[in-house]
């Protein structure tokens, strides 16, 4: 099997994660410079809605990657390569990373504008059900030492998984929820919120992008290192 | 309202970076377990090799 990225230093990959790790780094800083010194306060929540330049992009960064990850995950189930497994596992990894940081965004800022932490409404109980299968996926993958089962088990839940992002996609819309309506211009046609803010959302939304990018070559690395140290095992074990 | 608003802004933040920051650290440990396991078993299939190689 063919490694799922370069895995020599000094190497494209390695310039691809130095590249995506200044821009990010970059772009995020110019960005906290108009989240916090330019944008006004909201007029009805103050200063806490600030929190949505984060809470928004990192949903949409994981709900990205699951996507991607669940068509490798097809691709895996068609083609019995294992590339596609590593790499679908890799980036469900660094996706449930950001819906982590999705989830508990969210549940501060409830905090302050509903005055609770957490109520089971069906956005984000969708969403609570989403990082939950995605942790189940790494476990499995922990729990099956066999690699081609593991990898068909895995695409299984990828695909599962997958089903429950449009559940929580479409939740503010199919139901009524305690979590706010849809308000960026994307899905409404504009009008709900102040398109300066919502420039900066999406501004904020190419660096988490990027990061995860970086991190994703990381994991896929340490996927064919994985695969490395697999032979190496089974030629010592012949010789 | 707007002190504990502040407050809760910033624990908000502290997540939003707190998260991929352990994440980083959690990729570099493995990293770093990975590359000792890799040496460790090139070491020792090159000593199998040699004990082989001098037996025959």
């Amino acid at each position: 099997m063919k490694p799922v990225v370069n895995n020599e230093r000094g190497s494209k990959a390695d310039l691809m994660i130095y590249g995506f790790a200044v821009a990010a780094m970059l772009l995020l800083a110019y960005n906290l410079y108009k989240i916090f010194l330019v944008l006004p306060d909201e007029a009805a929540q103050g200063m806490i809605y600030r929190i949505i330049f984060f809470h928004v992009p990192a949903a949409w960064t994981a709900f990205l990657g699951f996507f991607v990850a669940m068509v490798l995950s097809v691709l895996y189930l068609s083609s019995n390569d294992l590339k596609y497994d590593a790499l679908a596992s890799s980036i469900n990894e660094v996706s449930l990373a950001f819906a982590c940081v999705n989830l508990i965004t969210g549940s501060i800022w409830a905090r302050i504008i509903w005055g609770i932490w957490w109520t089971w409404d069906y956005r984000l109980t969708s969403m609570l059900v989403c990082v939950l299968i995605y942790f189940g996926y790494l476990l499995l993958r922990r729990s099956v030492d066999e690699p081609t089962h593991r990898a068909r088990l895995s695409a299984a839940v990828s695909i599962f998984g997958c089903v429950d992002i449009a559940i929580v996609w479409k939740s503010i819309e199919w139901f009524r929820t305690q979590h706010p309506g849809p308000v960026l211009s994307i899905r409404t046609g504009g009008g709900q919120m102040d398109p300066r803010m919502e420039a900066t959302l999406y501004w904020n939304l190419l660096p988490l992008l990027l990061m995860a990018a970086a991190f994703v070559i990381i994991r896929a690395r340490q996927e064919s290192t994985e695969q490395e140290i697999d032979s190496l095992r089974r030629m010592v074990h012949a010789s | 309202m707007d002190q504990r608003n502040f407050t809760y802004m910033f624990y908000g933040f502290v997540v939003a970076w707190l998260i991929p920051m352990i994440y980083v650290i959690s990729l570099a440990r493995r990293s770093s377990r990975l590359r000792k396991e890799t040496d460790e078993l090139k070491q020792l299939f090159e000593e199998k090799q040699s004990q082989t190689r001098s037996k025959v």
